[in-house]
Formats: structure tokens, sequence, C-alpha cells
């Protein structure tokens, strides 16, 4: 098994899983507290179609081909889910959930028909569910390419996007273009998505874009330190989760890189330094007993508040 | 009955459930909770097999049921852990998922129960798996079971009609009249799980989705009355079986996607035609804005 | 004196990390209309929850009529803030008046004619008969609040609370409102009212709870409403004008 390690070619996956992680961690932050986790989801089903159509109409599964026209497909979807939301009294999450399956069922007909014409096409089923193994040395620059990128918009600009995340009224008083980041955003989670298909599949990138920051948060109040965290947390599950699933043959990588996210995200909630479970007991039977000390008559309180 | 018959009435027996329960579903905003579900009876179906080594019947509802309720329960705790709501319907349904992919990986090869059947459903081989009731003879066993929980969330939803009225409404006000608000909670989401195991072998797990949501979106565009967005809704849903059907027959591709694309066709025709709601409505006559506050 | 339909005795609740409420005691007797203010963050809504078991309870005691809520709790009526809802629901006035009996109607009994008739009449108390069958979305703010007071009002209650019944309505919604509160005093109910705006708390209530975390004074309006009082209750310096109460500052942070 170890000789998998001295590998070159799974080393470049490793390392490329560990980028692809290390964004899915940042950005999955952002949207964490934009409050859009599940947006991932939907957006990656919507992706689906996209990947087909690209595949269809240039006939090679050149990955930046099949990548862009993901991203285009769910760039749509995104449009339409912000369309319905804004036009109609339906609610954001039934529109994700209408853009999600309606895009991924119009993605299986495709599918369908593709594997039909086109003979063997192990390699478009592997957008389900994920297969970092199959990926090839231009593919891992590809995706870690995209990835840098991504992490490197978050980086620069990290104090706007700080301010437009928690307060984005002051953000505009301020003058930061509201509308350009809210696409600059869009683009940045899309383009983190579609490389990650590859990876983790349609069905289960969500995950690696939302369990790492939840994570992150049992471990700090800040923002900052958060997001790095998160990126480490993301990176460790995409290497190990990959490491994992090449012990057994053809088994698909993006389960066992949930799992391993999954992992962290438990012993964060149990152990984490800020409202983990157990510190949060701790601190719950500290406050009992203060307050059993601080019964004092309330007129002391009123002279407080005086 | 012939086989494109059994087909069409399955698929119905889909939409006209999921229609029901999908109005109820995205009033309560609970549309990605049954994506959620939709994901993790997987595992239950798994488990299930894996301890029955039997991949039709009774015990893969129940397996079914539990993964379901383990689901809202889950993200019920997470979420009184101060989880957000959506962060922790996405945590607690992916790692279930990835766990079942991995139990079926692991235990069962893709010899019996894969993976893509389970997610895709194969409605053309219901009609072979048959099943013998008294009276109606042979009928294919999964459209049985789903006349059975069609009638089950018919019942329960006419029974019940006030008590999920007021729950979805204002659940603070149903609590103070004396309404067990939590209870409905669960009860619901195990009428959800239900509906959706029982589709999952005529459209799979994706496009219960797509059943479970558009059809009752759509008819939300039509109406402000309740017990019309139920009627609409169902009858959307059997629309859009039927209308998929015939789109993947003439297109030769997967019925279950294609069903799930027809709710879509008629959401966009609802989006567009709606009197009341509707895109053309609001451009041939803009709404009265009611001046005083 | 007038029976005590509600003590509360050291209440004590809790949000998250921090206290809400501590050692909150006071009586309330029947016939009374009663308002709560108090700076944001003072803890009123959470009291009115806490009683309604709506919220955790950290220690102490409600009782109502002698009795606990849950033995009560067809006595009571709640009315709570008006953002609490999704006003998109495809329901209609009527129907939303309605819902205030389903208590008393129970399990699997359907609304029967007579139901819809006092639906009907609680909605002509408050003004909007005509507007039975509007669909709520399309009411505004005002007409909102008085929906909501109807549906309290056809539980027939002997205790109603009221969450900010008056925050945002129209001059004439407001008027509304407290007309029928009066109503409900001179038939012997009681009201308790979180009350958003100081300054009229003088002209609509016969006594008044003032609330910071704990019960800084409580008593008919008269005896309590002083310039010390609300000074204590808000913890900043106040102007008169015209002899009347009339502004408080008061600190952001308390």
């Amino acid at each position: 098994m170890w000789s998998i390690l001295l590998n070159s070619n799974t080393q470049w996956v490793l390392l490329s899983t560990a980028i692809l992680g290390i964004a899915a961690g940042t950005i999955g932050s952002l949207a964490y507290w934009k409050r859009q986790s599940l947006m991932s989801d939907a957006l990656a089903h919507a992706a689906l179609p996209g990947v087909i159509i690209a595949f269809l109409l240039f006939k090679v599964k050149h990955l930046f081909v099949l990548i862009t026209g993901a991203a285009i497909s769910a760039v749509i979807g995104a449009f339409f889910i912000q369309g319905i939301r804004s036009s109609t009294r339906i609610k954001e999450d039934t529109a994700m959930g209408m853009i999600l399956s309606i895009f991924y069922g119009f993605g299986i007909m495709l599918l369908t028909i593709a594997n039909r014409t086109s003979g063997n096409q192990s390699g478009l089923n592997n957008f389900i569910l994920g297969q970092s193994a199959s990926m090839v040395q231009s593919d891992v620059w590809t995706m870690s390419i995209l990835a840098i990128l991504v992490v490197s918009i978050v980086v620069i600009g990290f104090k706007e996007w700080k301010i437009y995340l928690f307060d984005r009224q002051f953000a505009s008083g301020l003058g930061l273009p509201l509308k350009g980041m809210d696409v600059v955003y869009t683009i940045l989670l899309v383009t983190t998505i579609v490389v990650g298909i590859q990876a983790v599949g349609v069905i289960l990138i969500a995950a690696l874009l939302i369990i790492p920051a939840v994570s992150a948060r049992y471990w700090t109040h800040s923002f900052q330190t958060m997001v790095i965290i998160s990126a480490l947390f993301g990176g460790a599950s995409g290497t190990i989760g990959t490491l994992i699933s090449a012990i057994g043959n053809g088994w698909p990588t993006g389960p066992f890189i949930v799992v391993l996210a999954a992992s962290f995200f438990i012993i964060s909630l149990i152990f984490g330094k800020e409202k983990g479970i157990l510190v949060q007991y701790w601190q719950m039977k500290h406050h009992k007993k203060q307050e059993i000390l601080q019964s004092i008559p309330t007129s002391v309180l009123k002279k407080e508040v005086q | 009955m012939t086989y494109t018959a059994w087909i069409i009435l399955t698929a119905s027996l889909v939409g006209l459930s999921c229609g029901l329960i999908g109005v109820f579903l995205i009033l309560r905003k609970m549309a990605m909770m049954a994506d959620a579900i939709s994901h993790t009876v997987l595992l239950g179906i798994v488990v299930a097999f894996i301890i029955t080594q039997e991949l039709t019947g009774v015990h893969m509802l129940i397996g079914a049921i539990i993964a379901g309720l383990l689901t809202a329960l889950f993200v019920q705790w997470l979420n009184s852990l101060d989880v957000q709501q959506e962060a922790a319907i996405g945590i607690v349904f992916t790692t279930l998922f990835a766990i079942g992919v991995i139990l079926i990986e692991a235990f069962v090869g893709n010899a019996h129960l894969d993976v893509q059947h389970a997610l895709m459903g194969e409605i053309t081989f219901i009609p072979w798996n048959r099943i013998t009731l008294p009276i109606v003879g042979s009928i294919p066993k999964a459209t049985a079971i789903l006349t059975l929980v069609f009638f089950v969330v018919l019942l329960f939803i006419i029974a019940f009609y006030k008590e999920w009225k007021i729950t979805t409404f204002d659940p603070g006000l149903a609590a103070s009249v004396g309404i067990p608000v939590l209870f409905m909670h669960y009860l619901f989401m195990s009428l959800v799980s239900i509906t959706t195991v029982a589709s999952f072998d005529a459209v799979g797990a994706i496009m219960v989705v797509a059943m479970l949501i558009t059809p009752a979106a759509s008819a939300y565009l039509w109406t402000d009355r309740l017990y019309m967005m139920l009627v609409i809704s169902g009858l959307f849903g059997v629309a859009s079986a039927v209308i998929g059907y015939f789109i993947a027959a003439w297109i030769d591709t997967s019925i279950s996607g294609s069903m799930a694309f027809a709710t879509g066709l008629i959401f966009l025709a609802s989006y567009l035609l709606s009197p009341k709601h509707g895109l053309l409505a609001k451009y041939l006559k803009p709404e009265k804005i009611e001046t005083f506050e | 004196m007038n029976e005590v339909v509600l003590e509360v005795k050291n209440l004590t609740a809790a949000y998250q990390k921090n206290t809400v409420l501590r050692d909150v005691n006071f009586q309330v007797e029947a016939g009374s209309l009663t308002g709560i203010v108090g700076p944001n963050g003072a803890g009123k809504s959470t009291l009115i929850k806490t009683m309604l078991a709506l919220h955790p309870v950290l220690s102490g005691e409600v009782h109502f009529f002698g009795s606990t809520y849950k033995k009560m709790k067809k006595r009571i009526g709640y009315v709570p803030q008006r953002g609490s809802v999704d006003w998109d629901f495809p329901t209609i006035a009527l129907d939303v008046v309605m819902m205030g009996l389903y208590g008393q109607i129970g399990w699997l009994r359907r609304p029967t004619k007579t139901h819809q008739r006092m639906a009907f009449e609680a909605l002509d108390k408050m003004g909007m008969a005509d507007y039975a069958n509007r669909q709520i979305s399309q009411l505004s703010g005002g007409q909102q609040q008085r929906v909501f007071l109807a549906r309290a009002l056809v539980q027939n209650a002997d205790i109603y609370f009221m969450d900010e019944p008056l925050a945002g309505v129209d001059a004439a919604t407001e008027r509304a409102i407290m007309k029928i509160l009066d109503e409900l005093k001179a038939a012997g109910k009681t009201v308790m009212v979180v009350h958003h705006d100081l300054q009229t708390v003088a002209d609509y209530f016969d006594h008044v709870l003032f609330l910071n975390r704990t019960v800084i004074k409580h008593g008919k309006t008269n005896d309590v409403y002083t310039e010390d009082n609300i000074a204590t209750t808000y913890g900043g310096s106040i102007r008169l004008i015209g002899g009347r109460i009339g502004n408080v500052v008061h600190p952001v942070k308390q």
C-alpha cells in the first residue's frame, strides 16, 4: 500500500485534492456567513447538464471543457434561483430545491443519451460520486491553478470580504461595490464547485464546502482564524480521504473525503475550544454556580442599573 | 393492464402523493430537508439490506423511515447546538449518504443494490415484480405500496388538516392553543420519509425531490387557498409523471430524469401564465398597491 | 381587592449564555390593563414567552388563576409580534381568526358554521369584516395586526398577553386596538401588553410594569409612573416637556 505514496501520479493527485480542500474550506467559510450553505449543493447538481452538454458538443473529455460547461450551467441555475426568489413569493429554499432537482434530472436525461451514443462513459459517471484517482496530470494542473486562484482572491480582498459578509449596508456606505462582489463571490463559489466535482462528485461537493467551515467555528471567534482552520480541515479531508479510498480498487473518493470531514466536525463539536459540547457543559456548570452565589437582593441590582 | 399503463399509473401515484406532501413541505420551508431525506434513505435501505439480505419489502420501508426520522432528529440536534439550519442539513445528509455509499462498496458490491439504481430508480422493472393481493389479483409490488402510501398520506392530511395548517402558519400560536408542534413536525417527517421511499423504485432519489417540491411550487403560483393548492399540486404531480413518461419514450432516455424535467416545464408554464402571480399577468395588469400603512 | 390571576415568583431565564431575566416577582389582579415597558434587551418579550412555556425557565414559578399554565391554557390568549409569521401563507383573514379556535375544536373535528360565525364576529369587532376573504399578504400592517387581535379575541380568554401590538401601526388601528383593550377590561378580563412607546403608557394603561431584566417597579400607573422609576429602568436622563415626561434619552448599552 505504501508504494502508492511513492507513485508520482498519486503525489500529484494528493497535492491537488489538498489544494482543492483548502479552496473549498475557504470559500465555504464565506458561504456559511452568507447563510447560503446549501446553495453549493443546488449549484453542484445544476452543473451536471453543463458537463454532459459540453461533452456532447465537443466530443472530448478534456477537463477544462467540461468544467466550463459545468460552470455555465451552474451560473444559469444560480440566476434562475435568484429570479424565482425575487419575482415570486416562492422562498429561496424551495427555489434551490427545484433548480437542483430539475437541472439534475435534465442532466440525467442527457447522461443516458450520452452513455448510449458514445460507448464507455465511466468518465462521465465519475462526476456523480467523484474519482480523484482517475485524474491525469493535466487535470491536476487545471484544478490546482483554479483552486489557487480562488484562495488568492479571498486572501487579497480579505478585509473587504469580511465587511461584505457581516454588514452589507455598512460596506455599501464605505463604497464597496456590492453587486460586483456578489458576482465575484458567485464565480468563486461556482469555480470551486465545478473543480471539486471531479474529486468529490456532484452529490457530495456540498459537504466539503459546508463541513470544514462549520467545524472551524468551534475553535475560534475570529473570522480570519476560522477561514484558516476551515481551509486546513478541508485540505486534510481531501488528502486523507483520497488516500484511504486508494486502498480499495476503484472506490469513489467522494464518500471517504466526506466521512473524514465529518470526523473532524465531530471532534470539533465535542472538544472545540469555543462552543464545543464539553466546554459548554463546564461553562454551564460554572454559570449555575455563579447564579446561586449571586442571588443578591434585587435592590442591589437596581443600583447597578442606575 | 398493459405494461405502459402500469408504469403510468405508478408514476401518477408518485406524482399525487408527492404533490400533496409537497405543499406543506414548501410552506414549512423544508424543501431542502426533503432533499436531505431523499439522500439519507439510501443509508436506511442499505442497512436494512445488510441486515435482512432482502432487496424489496417492508424492511426497506422501515429502514428508510428510521433513516428519515434520524435525519430530522440530527438536524434538530445540531440546530440546538447553534449550527445554522441549512448547514445542519448539509452536514447530516452528506455524511449519512457518504456512509451509505461506503457500506455499499464494502459489503454489497455492485451486485444487487447499486447507487445508480437507488438514485435514479428504474420504473421499467416495476411491472415485472408482482405481488398477489386478494380482490385485485396480481399487481406490481411498487404500485401496491404506492397506493397504500397515497391513502395514508391523504388520510393524515384530511384528518389533521387544521393542525397542519396552524403548525405551518404560526407554530407559536399552535403551541399556545395546545397543539403538540414538535410531534406534528416528526409526524410530518415520517410522512415525507415513507413517500420518498415508496417513490424510490419508480423515480429514484433525486427525482423524488423534484416531485415533492416543484408541483407544489407551481400550484403556489395559481391560488391563494390552501385546499386548492393541494388539489392543483396533486394534479400537476400526475401531469408531470405522464408528460415525463412520454418525453422519455419519445427521446428514449431516463424516465425519472424526464419526469423531473417535466415538473420544470409545468413550473415554467405556471411562472409565465398564471393569472394571479404569473409574469404575463403582472405585465398586463400591474398589481394595485395598498397605499395606507 | 380583585382576584390574583397571575403570580410570578423568582422567575429566572437565560438566552444562550446570558441571564435575560433574574428574580422576577409580581402579581396581577383581574381586570387590570398593564403596560410592560423597558429598554431594548430588557427581557420583555422573553418574559411573556417564558410565562407561556415558549421559552425555558431556569428557576422560579408562574401561576395562572392559582394553577399551572398547562391546566389553564384555555383561559389564556397570546398575540405574538407580527413579524413572527409568514404572511405569504395561502389563507384568508377569516381563516387566520378561526385558527384561534383550533384548540377548542379539538383533534379530528372540522370547524363548523358556528365557529365561522364566531370568527367573523371577532373580525367585525376589529373593523375587519370587509376583509374576511382577503388573502393575508394583501393586508396592510395595521390590518394584519387587527386580524391577530381578532384571533386572540375569538379565543375568549380571561387573560391576554400581547407583544408590541401597537408597533408600526397607523393611528386608526391604534385607536381600534385600544378601544378593544378597554372593552376587555370592562368585561373583567386582564390584559398585559409589551408596549414600545413610553410616552403613551399613562394614556393607555392603568397599571405599569417597569422591566429591566428584573422588575424595577410594578403598580397602578398613577402611583408608579414617575420620573424616578423611569430613570431607574432606562438608566438615563430624561427631560420634562410641559410637565409631562417628554423625551427619554438612554445610553445604548445597558
